[in-house]
């Protein structure tokens, strides 16, 4: 019998026709879609006299550009306000669930998919975002689309695009003290680069995976994309199973058993191929941190910055661009350096487990006089979560600010926004120059890292602190 | 939406060969809210171009009047990060049409090719050899050949071949695009629908 991955699986399983020397005519059983990436494509329907094929089968919030202060109130920036109205109206034009702000269940589309229950295993999942690789942690094919994609998906279900390369990564053994899944990630794309996995769909494997839990996982696979892949998946098991039961959209009663008996079967068969395989060890891995302008750029927090030796042309060129952009010298050490804000939050890093993490490691601390510290939960649930166990309180007494949930200094679409040459340490996914606001410089670290900088005001070995 | 028809085009050229060029370069994230596709282009590499008072940079690429034309020769790895399609719309209506580096990132090289901006993907050694023959001579003429797939440096005949699928090919020969390919499979997609 043939021997399968779980991605030719579920990839073949959704490929309605192949055309001939060319890409696959690929069905999307679940449809993401937020203000920023849609109205294009909503126009371009209008325009072609279209509708939306299968309306149930997309489900939209406003998350990138809103405001993360008075969400109860008009949002102030005009033109923030235009295409969250306007995702208000086509959502409403043509029958599409929408989860707004201040409803129970607003949030990061990648946040609130999870923990709705839409997500499952053995989809196919697309969204205008390419964090949407976050749902892949439930053993389904998960990946950012462009507008014209997010068109065609709400025309017609499906998208054209060829199959990926497979890879697989196992992280195999014990993760030491301080180490997350957030410094797996970052550990591996510092070996691999960020374009290493580019046309690759990546498995992640092995027992430091396996025993995860379900945040932890979709903070591995949400970064995928910083690697170049298509996207990241994992199979499902007994820990993505008790995370589904009782979900609002996750199947109920004789529905359940007969999902996770299909559901059981997800995964890569013996002697499967990959086109490419890697393999590391959980005990090599330390709390990492990036010091430049592509999540490639990642050292252990206690390492030295990279010199330029045998660097040569527009690579050492770019280098030394990057370095000059975040203020650093080539071979010089990050640790003790000052920080002057953190973040925590984003499709990363914004879940419950997340601001238990960094609640549990400031407990009885103060944050130190140089850090404004934002902390801004994925979705209304966590956010609720974490005034319900007590954790705000304890954030608060820190000296953290918390805001209301959406994508916020991630990205910077909204005024939550890095001033020009200050340093951020960031529980999200890029450090890309401008990213947090132009000229900010972030570095990108686990949850325990914020908080040990948090309270600390430099770069800090977590394990120093708590 | 139908596009420009690409079969042959010749050009001067835009040389870029930092690597690594993220779509937040490309365009930042604070230029994304609009709700149609026309104005990206003011805002193309908008914090590598202006200063903060919104003065362009004497020393980007951009704002060198020695360089210019419809092709952007670009580093290793251009265009990872974000799925944003704004970056494909910024340099289609800045005048881009197509885009050639030794290395792209998968999301921006499918959104390039669904609007009809066309990617080519030449060895790192030919890049090279653009980047060189450009600073030599701002005025080097490149021919990107659709039909022939092949790309050239027309002062010294220089030449490579470059792949893309026939089924994209057709597309961006006739200005055709996926939706009008897929509204004529509306039968098999429901029957695939129908049986989920």
């Amino acid at each position: 019998m043939e021997k399968n991955t779980l991605f030719d699986k579920i990839w073949d399983a959704h490929v309605i026709k192949s055309v001939p020397a060319g890409p696959d005519v690929f069905f999307i059983d679940k449809h993401f879609i937020h203000e920023v990436t849609s109205p294009v494509a909503f126009l371009n329907l209008e325009l072609r006299g279209i509708g939306v094929k299968y309306p149930n089968r997309t489900i939209a919030t406003p998350d990138h550009n809103v405001p993360t202060v008075d969400q109860d109130q008009t949002i102030k920036d005009k033109l923030s306000r235009m295409q969250v109205e306007k995702l208000r109206e086509n959502c409403a034009k043509y029958g599409i669930e929408l989860h707004d702000l201040g409803s129970a269940h607003h949030g990061i589309v990648h946040v609130i998919g999870p923990e709705l229950g839409v997500t499952q295993p053995g989809m196919t999942i697309v969204c205008g975002d390419s964090h949407t690789s976050t749902h892949g942690a439930f053993g389904a094919i998960a990946f950012g689309i462009g507008t014209s994609e997010v068109e065609m998906v709400l025309a017609t279900q499906c998208i054209m695009q060829s199959k990926a390369k497979k890879m697989r990564i196992s992280v195999e053994g014990t993760l030491g003290k301080g180490v997350t899944s957030k410094d797996i990630i970052l550990y591996i794309i510092s070996k691999i680069s960020a374009a290493g996995a580019t046309g690759y769909f990546v498995e992640y494997a092995g027992s430091a995976i396996q025993s995860l839990s379900m945040e932890a996982r979709m903070t591995i696979c949400n970064m995928s994309i910083e690697m170049g892949a298509r996207g990241g998946l994992i199979a499902p098991d007994e820990t993505t199973f008790a995370y589904l039961k009782g979900k609002q959209y996750a199947p109920k009663g004789a529905d359940w058993d007969k999902a996770v008996a299909h559901w059981k079967t997800l995964k890569t068969d013996d002697g499967a191929i990959f086109d490419k395989e890697l393999v590391f060890e959980a005990a090599d891995i330390e709390p990492m941190i990036t010091y430049g302008t592509n999540p490639g750029m990642g050292i252990k927090v206690t390492g030295n910055i990279p010199s330029t030796q045998g660097m040569e042309g527009s690579n050492k060129t770019s280098y030394l661009k990057s370095l000059d952009y975040m203020g650093f010298v080539p071979g010089e050490a990050v640790k003790g350096k000052l920080v002057d804000y953190v973040f925590v939050g984003s499709c990363t890093n914004g879940r419950i487990e997340d601001i238990r993490a960094v609640a549990q490691f400031v407990k009885g601390h103060q944050k130190a006089d140089n850090i404004t510290a934002w902390i801004v939960p994925g979705s209304r649930e966590v956010e609720k979560m974490a005034h319900e166990e007590g954790l705000v309180k304890i954030l608060e007494d820190a000296g953290f600010e918390l805001r209301q949930p959406g994508c916020s200094a991630c990205l910077a679409m909204n005024d939550d926004k890095i001033p020009s040459g200050k340093y951020a340490v960031s529980t999200s996914n890029r450090n890309f120059e401008g990213r947090q606001g132009p000229g900010a410089r972030t570095m990108l670290a686990s949850p325990l890292t914020v908080a040990a900088v948090a309270i600390t005001g430099r770069i800090t070995d977590p394990r120093e602190v708590f | 939406m139908a596009y420009d028809k690409f079969t042959v085009l010749q050009s001067t050229a835009v040389p870029l060969p930092t690597e690594n060029v993220d779509t937040d370069q490309i365009i930042p994230a604070r230029f994304l809210k609009a709700t149609e596709r026309e104005g990206f282009g003011d805002n193309l590499f908008r914090d590598w171009r202006y200063d903060v008072e919104g003065n362009p940079k004497k020393d980007f690429v951009l704002n060198d009047r020695t360089y210019s034309g419809k092709i952007l020769v670009a580093g290793k790895n251009f265009g990872s990060g974000s799925s944003r399609e704004h970056a494909v719309w910024a340099l289609y209506d800045y005048g881009f049409r197509c885009v050639v580096s030794s290395f792209f990132a998968d999301i921006f090289k499918n959104n390039c090719l669904n609007i009809g901006v066309l990617p080519v993907t030449i060895s790192p050694e030919f890049a090279d050899l653009l980047f060189t023959a450009i600073a030599a001579d701002p005025n080097s003429a490149v021919e990107v050949n659709l039909p022939q797939q092949t790309i050239t440096l027309l002062a010294t005949g220089a030449s490579e071949s470059f792949d893309i699928n026939e089924y994209k090919k057709d597309n961006m020969q006739h200005g055709f695009d996926d939706i009008d390919y897929l509204i004529n499979m509306a039968a098999e997609i429901d029957g695939f629908e129908a049986s989920r």
